[in-house]
């Protein structure tokens, strides 16, 4: 495979809790991401997806550094962010985007469009007031949007305009990675489908590379080219989109892929239902943190925390019934 | 047609804003019969949850009104009854569960009290029984240790277990039609898989109607018997899911099927969408409310609204070019950049 854009080691998040008591010392903590490992290559998308609660989001906001990681190292183009000093990280955000889930809330509302799309510009001192201007017309009409809409007001857009806006915005800065969190989970699916499609000719364009995080099985499994499956702040499986929905091996993963509405009403499913809620990340089960909603755990499920087994190509499970 | 339990003919909703009138929902109508299920699908601003209000007759006072329609339930007319008797057909005999479990429960009142109150404001018992009425209830839907639960705050739930405790509530009192609003929303798949599990066999156990309001066509397959895709307003086809499906014929709903992403979406092709977005329904619309968008439409599009026409027993459509005796040929996919 081609270059590693990203590569993600033993990352870790605990937050802790019980902060603003005074006098009292935190003892617990929130592992929002517990010892997750993964490459990004060039050119790819690269789809996380799980249940709300699992890690995911704080993982885009690892990748870029917007918060600081507790343990583990992300590395982007073989640079570790993790010891990098604000300023760095600063600079090196310019390659490292963000798309956010809803776009009613990501866009200022008393700020033109211009001035939107042209503030990541401002930010990084980069070319003066009139090339600014023609960078966002040039950025507009390549989201398919048009250059009169730069004076308009985020009022005046539907949702699915406003989610072109915010990709213009990620674009302003010729980034290498875009991590789009959720990015069509507010849309409604024929304006769903038209965004999907924007990314992926962009991505064409502009050799992007992509991190899609999302709850929609359908919509991932469409858009990435690999899948990385989280629980509770683990990856549990990862490989290519064929591998995962052809082969899934995890019992997660099956059960996650078996709850997928039916797509037509003819579709006899056989549904792996699991029982009760995802465990609190305070204190995830001992072992394997899946073994208390697995159909197939056994006695050293509770013990061990399994580790990845490599299961040909690029499929990779972390699963006791594997090892 | 004894059992048909709803009737909704020609429903008009209008809200009032400060410059115009918004047509919100034109002529919508819906037949319903016992344990049958009805899916309402649309995009947002399609009118879907207003219908659903109006049938519920809460709208907001002076802003929203129904200026034409009849709505008939069990042999009642809704629209006349006063607005005590109408208290007592909400939460009795038609009940509504929302969409987002985490606002519709008071987090200031435990689980138990929030159930036992709506059960006293409809049956004469004592508070004993209406609290060992709200343990059964939280039993039948599903929650464990439902004698510790009722004690609880809703914050100390999970998301599917608020919802779980949303429809113990609308059916503490066993309503004859339960109006879902977007259940399963704002939860994760697989928690939806469940909830949708428990909704048909509650369904089953207690002879209830459902109307499903959604925009997952998924969710339509899953649970309805029948469906109404609305689009700005109006009812563009109507008919059985599974005839929606092999045979839909209105522009739009062949849109919304083709945009729909399956196993059979080929990863790397393009995506057939509808191009555009949703007109502004507070200028009024002299033709048909999708021929902006609408790859077929011709000139009497834009100028006249079409009449919903019964094209085969129960499989109604509104357009001028799906008739009995004309078909439009369907166009290959059309892709948008």
């Amino acid at each position: 495979m081609s270059e590693v854009v990203i590569k993600v080691e033993n990352l870790k998040k605990h937050f802790p809790i019980n902060e603003a008591i005074p006098f009292k010392k935190s003892t617990q903590s929130v592992k929002a991401v517990d010892g997750v490992s993964f490459e990004v290559f060039k050119g790819e998308t690269l789809g996380i997806v799980g249940e709300s609660g699992c890690g995911k989001s704080t993982m885009a906001r690892l990748i870029n550094q917007l918060i600081r990681p507790t343990e583990g190292v992300v590395e982007f183009k073989g640079k570790n962010l993790a010891t990098l000093g604000s300023k760095e990280i600063r600079s090196i955000r310019k390659s490292i985007q963000m798309v956010f889930q809803n776009p009613y809330a990501s866009l200022d509302p008393r700020k033109t469009i211009e001035y939107l799309i042209a503030e990541p510009l401002v930010i990084h001192q980069i070319g003066d007031a009139k090339s600014r201007k023609k960078r966002v017309i040039e950025l507009l009409e390549v989201v398919g949007l048009s250059g009169y809409h730069a004076e308009r007001y985020v009022h005046e857009f539907s949702g699915g305009q406003r989610q072109r806006i915010n990709i213009a915005r990620a674009l302003a800065l010729n980034p290498d990675i875009i991590i789009c969190d959720e990015p069509v989970s507010a849309l409604d699916v024929s304006v769903q489908a038209q965004v999907i499609n924007l990314l992926k000719d962009l991505q064409r364009k502009f050799d992007l590379t992509y991190i899609f995080i999302s709850h929609d099985l359908n919509v991932v499994r469409y858009i990435c080219d690999r899948i990385a499956v989280m629980y509770l702040g683990k990856i549990v499986e990862i490989g290519t989109y064929e591998e995962l929905y052809e082969n899934p091996k995890h019992p997660y993963t099956k059960a996650l892929l078996s709850a997928i509405p039916k797509e037509n009403p003819f579709d006899k499913k056989e549904r792996i239902l699991l029982e009760g809620d995802v465990p609190s990340p305070v204190n995830p089960p001992s072992g394997c943190s899946f073994h208390k909603r697995c159909p197939h755990a056994m006695e050293h499920c509770k013990k061990d925390i399994p580790a990845f087994v490599d299961l040909g190509k690029t499929q990779k499970v972390a699963c006791h019934l594997y090892s | 047609m004894s059992d048909e339990i709803l009737k909704v003919e020609n429903l008009d909703v209008h809200f009032r804003s400060s410059a115009s009138i918004v047509k919100a929902v034109n002529g919508v109508n819906i037949s319903l019969k016992k344990k049958e299920t009805l899916g309402i699908v649309g995009e947002s601003g399609s009118g879907k949850s207003v219908t659903a209000t109006a049938l519920m007759r809460l709208l907001p006072k002076g802003i929203g009104s129904i200026p034409n329609g009849k709505i008939t339930f069990n042999g009642k007319d809704i629209l006349s009854l006063s607005d005590k008797e109408m208290r007592d057909v909400r939460g009795n005999d038609i009940a509504m569960i929302f969409q987002d479990p985490m606002t519709s429960l008071n987090p200031v009142f435990t689980v138990g009290d929030q159930i036992e109150e709506a059960v006293r404001t409809h049956q004469q018992i004592s508070k004993k029984e209406a609290k060992l009425k709200a343990i059964e209830m939280l039993k039948v839907v599903g929650i464990p240790e439902p004698e510790k639960r009722v004690k609880m705050y809703p914050h100390e739930f999970s998301g599917g277990m608020r919802q779980r405790v949303m429809i113990a509530i609308a059916l503490s009192c066993n309503p004859k039609l339960l109006i879902a609003d977007e259940p399963t929303t704002a939860l994760d798949v697989t928690v939806q898989a469940q909830i949708l599990e428990l909704m048909k066999s509650l369904q089953e156990k207690n002879d209830t109607s459902i109307i499903m309001i959604t925009h997952d066509l998924g969710v339509v397959w899953e649970m309805c018997d029948k469906v109404i895709v609305m689009y700005a307003g109006n009812t563009v086809e109507s008919g059985k899911v599974k005839t929606i499906y092999d045979n839909p014929l209105h522009p739009y709903t062949w849109g919304l099927l083709e945009s729909q992403i399956t196993k059979n979406t080929l990863n790397g092709n393009k995506l057939p969408a509808i191009p555009g977005s949703p007109p502004d329904l507070r200028n009024p619309i002299r033709g048909c409310n999708f021929a902006d968008r609408c790859p077929y439409a011709k000139e009497i599009c834009k100028t006249t609204k079409p009449e919903p026409i019964e094209v085969e027993e129960g499989h109604i459509v509104s357009c001028h070019f799906q008739t009995k005796s004309n078909r439009l040929e369907r166009k290959e996919l059309v892709y948008i950049e």
